[in-house]
This record gives C-alpha cells, structure tokens and sequence, in this order.
C-alpha cells in the first residue's frame, strides 16, 4: 500500500477554508501530546495557553498589543509574497524603523511638540522602507537572492540597535543599563480604549489590514502583484515591470514593518532597549501564510499567534514550563498550516496495488 | 530480426481494453491496439485525444487503471521506462531531454547503465548512427546543434538498446521538410529490419505517406482503426474530430492599404547563452496583408515577437514602426496605444495566467488600451469587474469559447478554447496591427480553423497581421506573403502563391537573401 497525492482538477474551495481549522485542530492535538510527555495535564495546559487569556480584560489588551505589529507586518508581507518576492527581513526593518523613529525623541530629547509623534511615526515608516530597499536595490539589479539578503540584514540591524543603546545612545540617567532615554509624553503613542495598555498601532493594523485588503481585490495594483508573483512572462506581456514590483512590493512591506516598529517602541516600551522584538517579524511570517496572504485573514491570523505569545507567558507562570513552548506551537502551526494546504490542489488516495483489479486477475 | 519470421500474424505489442482514469476522467478508456512485426503503426488524434497518455503507459510512465499489455502474447506490466527498455520498447519523445552543455556522446552515456565508458558509447553511437543515415559527431554540444541533429541523438539513444518497437511522438513537428525525410528514410530502414514503429502524429499528410496501418484515438477512444492510404486527408480527419473541419477562406486579392507595420534592419543581440540574435530584420506589412513568418523552432521566433511586441523593447527607435510611427524603443503597453495587438506563442504563464478566471486575463492584456472601460477611479485604478466581465462573455460567444460556468480559471480550459479566447481578446478591440506567434500550436483541428479564420478576416477588415508560425499547412491556409526565419535572419517576402514547399524548405535550411534566393529558383 502507499500514499499518492492526485492533483485535482481545480483547487478545492472547502479546503481553503477549512485547512487553517484544521491546521488548528492538529497543533492542539500535537500540543497536548507535547504536554502529556513532559508531564503535565494537557487539558489544563491547553486550557490555560488558549482559553484563559481570552476571559481577561487585561489579557485581550495585550492580545491586541501583540496582535498588532503582527498583523502590520504580516499584511505588508503579504504583498510582498503575493507578487513572489520572498521577504524574511521584516525583523531587521521592524527595527530600523523603531531606530530611525527614535531618532527625534532620543537625540531631540528636549523637543515638547505634538509634531513629535507624527515625526515618528514617518521616521519609522521611512527607516523600515530605507533598510528594505537595501535587498530590494541587490535583487533587482544585481540579481542576489532577497531570502538571503534580507534574512542577514536581520542580524545586521539587531546588533546595530544593540551597539546604539549601550553606546551613543545610552540613557546619561540609567546607571550603565542598556537603554536610551524615556521617550517624552509627547513621543508616546496613545491609548486606544481607557480600560487597558492597548495602543493606537492595533488601529494602524486594521487600517493598513483592510486598506490592503481593498487594493488586492480592487484595484489594478493589486491585479499586477498577483499576475507577476503568478508568472513574470505574463505580467511583462501586460506590461507590468517586475523590477518595478520588487521596488514596490519591499519598500511597502518595510514601511509597515518600520511603523510597527515605532509603534511598539513609542506605544509599549516607552524608550530603546537591545531587544526590543520577540520575532515579531518572523512570527509575521507565520501569522501572513495562516491568514492565506489574505489582508483580511490575517487580521484573524495575527489575533491567533497573538493569543500564543500571551497563552505561552500563561503556561510558563501556571504551570512553570519553558518560555520555548510558545515558539513550538508557533512552529506545529506554520508547519501544519503549510502541509494541510497542500489538500487545497491535491487529495489523498490509498492505493492497494499499481494494477487494476481485471489486470491482476487476468495476469495469473 | 528474429522475431519477425516466428510471429508473421501474432502482433508484436497487443493491448485490450487499457483504460486510464484521471479522478474520474476517462484519459483513455477501453483502447484496443495491435502493433505487428515489421510495421509503422500511426497513432492519430487531437490534442487530448489521449495519445500520450496511451503511449506513457507503454513506456511504463503511467500505469494503466485496468485492461492489459501484451508483448509477443505474452501478459507484462510495464512498471517503469527501464521494464520497457528492456523488453524491447524505445522512445522518442517530442519535448527532448538533453543536457545543452555536454556533447552528444555525454548525453547518450546518461541514459546508459553506469560503466560504460565514454569513448565506447561515442563508437557505438556513431557506428549506429551511420547505419541509420543519421549523421551525428559524438563530440559535438548539444547547444551547437540544430533541433533535427538533437532528436537523432534521441533515436539513437533509444537505437543503442536495440528495441523491437520504437514509439516517436510527433517527430517531425520540429523538423524542416527536408530533415523530415531523412527520418522517413530512417524509419522505412527500420521497418525493413523488421522493428516495428507507433508514429504519433497529427499530420495526416505523412501518415499517409509513411504508415501501414492507422488506429484514430478521440476522447480516449478509438474511433477508427484503418489502411492510412485507403483513405482521404478528410476521412481521416473526420475521424480525429468527429465532424466536418470547416475550411478557411484564404485572403485572396483585396486591395493593399498603408504599411502598418514595419521593421528596419531590426538586430537584437541574444539575451540569454542559448538564444538566438537577430540580424538585421527589415519587413513591412500593409493593412489588408497576413505575412506569414516561417521556420524551425528556435530560429530566432521568439526573440523577433519579444521585439515587435515590445515586451523586451530594442534601442533604435526606428527599427519598428507601428502604424508610420517609430516604436523600437516603446514597451508594449505604449504598442498597444498604438493600436496593436499580440498574441505570443506559451498560452499558459505568458499569454494568460492560468490560475486566474478568464476575465481578468481580459484585463491583463487590455488594463490600458481599454482603461476607460475597464477601470475607474483615476489614479487608483479600481477594476470595474462587472464591465470586464460582460467584455469577457462578448468575447467567449464571438469565438464559440466552450468552457464549464461564466468565468473559469483559464488554465481550465482545453488548448484551443483558451486560445481561441485569447486571439479574441485582441480581436475584440479591432487592432489595426495583429502579431501572432504560432497560432494554432497544440489547437485542435475545429479551433485551429475557427482562429484561421479569424485572422484572415481581420487582415480583410483591412489590419495588418503578422502570423510567426513553424506549421506550413497553416501558412498556405492564411498567408498573402511569406517570409522565412533562420538563424535570426529573416528572407525576402515572397507572395505566398508565389512559393512552394521545397522552396520554404530551402530557406528554413539558411538560404536567405536576394543572391542565395536567386540560386535556389535555378536550382529547380
């Protein structure tokens, strides 16, 4: 016997829906198994990474923290997967543009202005955009592979900011710790709702969710980004330059990717520090394929892996298991997500035999 | 060879009642098929008919759902194309896999069993080789070579395990006439040594002209097993399309009108090591003509509708003029403001994708030509979908497009239906200029001649069209002038009633320009 996977004549429309429910189902499965061996109750650990955090105020607003540079990232991301430019990067573009935002109320420390924020914000726009352009320049026009490019500018960027807070950034007032300054009240990115910490980069994230969302579906950009990620002969023979989309696509992903940045920079931490992301950027990466490259979708995505980030810090304080599980579920879920939608072009057949019944009566 | 006495009346390969399902999709459904002893068999049928699903299983590349094989009478399966060569069976396949960066003799020793050295293969290759008059040097790259020289290696290849049945499928669709009847000769050589040949064709001409016996495939069945030479061209094709073809009604004598399309002393250099560079291309098409562009594959077919088409745009500005206005350094966008219109060679990922619904690859080669139709909103270019879903229907009904609900994905579509909607989509906008590259290539015979047609009347209405096209009957079918490409070099245009197909041959071979066209009308 053995496993064959038959293409199917068009993509299934109830996979495509059910497969990240599905992809879902086997994590928690695979999760609780992860739990019974290191020996803890699954049903109460399961309980408490994904039930418990949605029963708190206090918890849903860092949901919604969380959520929202993953869902800024992520629908940016989309764009650029969409048009088959492989973007692994936005880590590193999440924090040069919380650099390049910080730059006003770090070095103009003194400045007292509503401009400040605004300045920020497109600071850190330009920044993200800035450090995505550096792949985007290599691969269009020294054909380098963005992957590669991307993914090293990473590390690149985590330890420039490294290097900024313990040396000409360093806070005079902080005794020697690794950190600037605290951004002046004018620098902080509100309050969404009085009732908790959630600030207003979850309503950037719906905004350029939706904002997104529209021109996919609508507008003649977002035809040329799926028609040249489907096949570059076919967008060049309707006249749209792939060069041009590289440009675009990156500078757009890192823009969003940067204003997350200065977001989580200005909203919830207030000042800079060395680490500053726990893998937003390439938890994003998740968070837009279990959302389908859907700016809609991932907006669910995105609340989803949040829920994991809070449901891990849960277990760790409950059940006192590692800070690791979280990124073992983030992992089972992309892992899933991808193999499951595999059965949207294929399904599954068990085949018995490589003949036919007639043949093998006849052959003996 | 020794069978040949032995079986006289017992068919070499038998097959009864092979069906191949697909999901539920009959490929080929019940097929019936004796090859005898000493015979070239020939395997006629539409696209899609199920040829090559048939020949795959014979090879051991698919295996059959139910039904069964039989080899000298004997039942077999035929797991893989290794099981196959070692029964006896060879293959050449129409789409060649050679390595273009290693010699002939390199090519042929990968296909070998490891150990085999190199100088041994390279004697054996070349003695077999001239015993089948397939001339072939050993040492030579594949990259070097024209597309006859490599489907030789691909014969030879399968000669080398000295098979009793040699399957070709569709041998001479790359091929000049005249390389064509070098292989007819090879293959009337194997027939004489009494090795048996499944000739996969849609050409009924050579069929005719070479085969024994015919078994007719369509929709997966046979439809009619017969003496090729009993029959007529249209007897035969009704039994490969189940219906009368329609004819097309040539151009004829209408009345010659402006130069529309025109290229001077166009050169391109190659983009890539494996293409080809354009020298020096001068044509000129006027409204009311259909020039007719003829050659092998790969003599530059491409690289010349990339230039006109402007997707891979030149330098000069007036080394292509569209409508009396230089156009050689515009992209084709700008072209198609002009009022041209393109039709490239690839349906699936260059002139439409196939993963998007019909109508929006309505957009994807109208989204500017037709802006204020299609789009609203200015800048922002929002995609009125109602709009182009209405163009699309127009479009489907004008060209008798059969397709399953409103606006499938276009890779759904069989080949000529989504061909037939795509020159319909230029169609449709009444282009003064139409440049087509191979029209009808993998169409079956009912919307080859619906879009023959179609461009013949375009060309009436008074547009120039510009057909690049490997497949001679179709030139002769469409064409007012005719022209040859060779080696990225383009002949002088001669009227089509002015040329026969020996002369074409000529000129595919390389004999191009006013001096060498002047030998060859002496040498007949």
């Amino acid at each position: 016997m053995r496993i064959e996977l038959e293409k199917r004549a068009n993509p299934s429309t109830l996979f495509s829906i059910l497969s990240p429910f599905l992809a879902l189902a086997l994590t928690v499965v695979a999760g609780g198994i992860m739990f019974a061996l290191i020996g803890k109750s699954p049903v109460a650990a399961l309980y408490s990474f994904f039930i418990e955090p949605l029963l708190d105020i206090w918890s849903l607003h860092e949901i919604a923290i969380k959520a929202a540079p993953l869902i800024l990232i992520g629908a940016g991301l989309s764009v650029c997967y969409r048009s088959n430019n492989w973007n692994i990067g936005a880590e590193g573009q999440f924090i040069a543009g919380a650099i390049a935002g910080a730059i006003v109320p770090v070095v103009f420390h003194d400045w007292h202005s509503s401009l400040v924020l605004p300045l920020m914000l497109i600071f850190g726009m330009i920044g993200g955009a800035l450090y995505a352009a550096i792949p985007a320049f290599l691969k269009a026009h020294m054909n380098t592979n963005e992957i590669l490019t991307s993914l090293m500018l990473v590390y690149i960027a985590q330890l420039f900011l490294d290097w900024l807070v313990r040396g000409p950034w360093r806070s005079p007032d902080a005794y020697n710790f690794p950190v600037t300054r605290d951004f002046v009240p004018e620098a902080i990115l509100p309050e969404l709702i009085s009732s908790g910490r959630a600030n207003l980069g979850f309503a950037f994230a719906i905004i350029a969710a939706v904002g997104l969302w529209i021109m996919m579906r609508y507008t003649l950009k977002g035809f040329e980004i799926t028609v040249l990620g489907q096949s570059e002969r076919a967008g060049r023979f309707a006249g749209f330059s792939s060069k041009r989309m590289i440009w675009f696509s990156m500078l757009l992903s890192g823009a969003l990717a940067g204003l997350a940045g200065i977001s989580e920079v200005s909203g919830t931490i207030g000042k800079l520090q060395p680490i500053i992301s726990p893998g937003y950027g390439f938890t994003a990466i998740i968070v837009a394929f279990l959302g389908r490259l859907n700016p809609l979708g991932i907006i669910a995505a995105g609340l989803f892996l949040a829920l994991t980030y809070v449901g891990g810090e849960a277990v760790q304080l409950t059940l006192s298991v590692s800070d690791k599980v979280t990124r073992v579920f983030q992992g089972l879920l992309l892992f899933f997500v991808l193999s499951c939608d595999t059965l949207i072009q294929y399904k599954i057949r068990l085949v018995f035999s490589r003949f036919g019944q007639t043949t093998e009566g006849s052959a003996h | 060879m020794s069978a040949v006495g032995a079986s006289e009346g017992s068919p070499l390969l038998a097959v009864r009642s092979l069906t191949k399902l697909f999901g539920s999709f009959a490929a080929c459904n019940g097929i019936d098929l004796d090859i005898r002893p000493g015979e070239i068999h020939a395997l006629l049928g539409e696209n899609g008919a199920g040829k090559s699903t048939l020949v795959k299983m014979l090879f051991g590349v698919l295996s059959p759902t139910s039904g069964q094989i039989l080899w000298k009478g004997e039942p077999v399966r035929i797991p893989s194309p290794g099981a196959a060569r070692r029964l006896g069976i060879g293959m050449v396949f129409q789409h060649f896999s050679l390595f273009e960066a290693l010699t002939v003799a390199e090519n042929i020793a990968l296909s070998l069993s490891p150990g085999i050295s190199l100088s041994k293969v390279a004697e054996e290759a070349s003695r077999l080789s001239h015993l089948y008059g397939l001339p072939l040097d050993p040492k030579a790259h594949v990259a070097d070579l024209s597309v006859g020289e490599r489907q030789r290696i691909e014969i030879v290849r399968a000669l080398l395990q000295h098979p009793e049945l040699i399957i070709l499928d569709e041998p001479t669709s790359v091929l000049t006439p005249q390389e064509a009847d070098r292989l007819f000769e090879t293959l009337a050589k194997l027939k004489a040594e009494g090795r048996s040949v499944l000739y996969i064709s849609h050409r009924l001409e050579e069929v005719q002209r070479i085969c024994d016996r015919a078994t007719v495939l369509r929709h997966g069945k046979v439809t009619g097993a017969c003496d090729p030479r009993q029959e007529t061209p249209a007897s035969l094709a009704r039994m490969m399309v189940g219906s009368d073809v329609a004819s097309v009604t040539a151009a004829g004598t209408n009345t010659k009108g402006e130069v529309l399309l025109e290229a001077n002393h166009l050169s391109v250099p190659a983009r890539t090591p494996f293409a080809v560079t354009l020298k020096n291309v001068c044509l000129k098409v006027r409204g009311g003509e259909v020039l007719a562009i003829a050659g092998v594959a790969g003599n530059g077919q491409g690289e010349l509708f990339d230039a006109l088409s402007g997707e891979y745009p030149v330098a000069e500005a007036s080394a292509v003029a569209i409508r009396g206005k230089a156009a050689g350094n515009l992209g084709i966008t700008a072209r198609r403001l002009m009022g041209a219109g393109f039709v490239p060679e690839e349906r699936h990922g260059h002139a439409a994708v196939p993963s998007l619904p019909l109508s929006d690859n309505l957009v994807l080669a109208r989204n500017q030509s037709d802006r204020k139709t299609f789009l609203a909103g200015g800048v922002l270019g929002i995609i009125k979908h109602a709009v182009v879903r209405i163009a699309s229907k127009r479009i489907s009904e004008t060209m008798d497009v059969r397709k399953s609900g409103d606006d499938p994905a276009a890779g759904s579509l069989s080949g000529g239906n989504l061909q037939k909607y795509i020159v319909g989509r230029e169609l449709d906008r009444q282009p003064a200029v139409l440049i087509v590259n191979q029209p009808t290539w993998g169409v079956d015979a009912g919307a080859a001649s619906r879009i023959r047609q179609a461009l013949v009347d375009l060309a009436k209405s008074g547009s120039a069209v510009l057909v690049i096209s490997q497949d001679l009957d179709e030139i002769f079918e469409v064409a007012t002038e005719i022209a040859v490409v060779s080696e990225g070099r383009l002949s002088d245009v001669y009227p089509a009633h002015d040329l026969t197909r020996e002369k074409i041959g000529l000129l595919m071979g390389g004999m191009y320009g006013k001096t060498e066209g002047g030998e060859v009308a002496h040498a007949h």
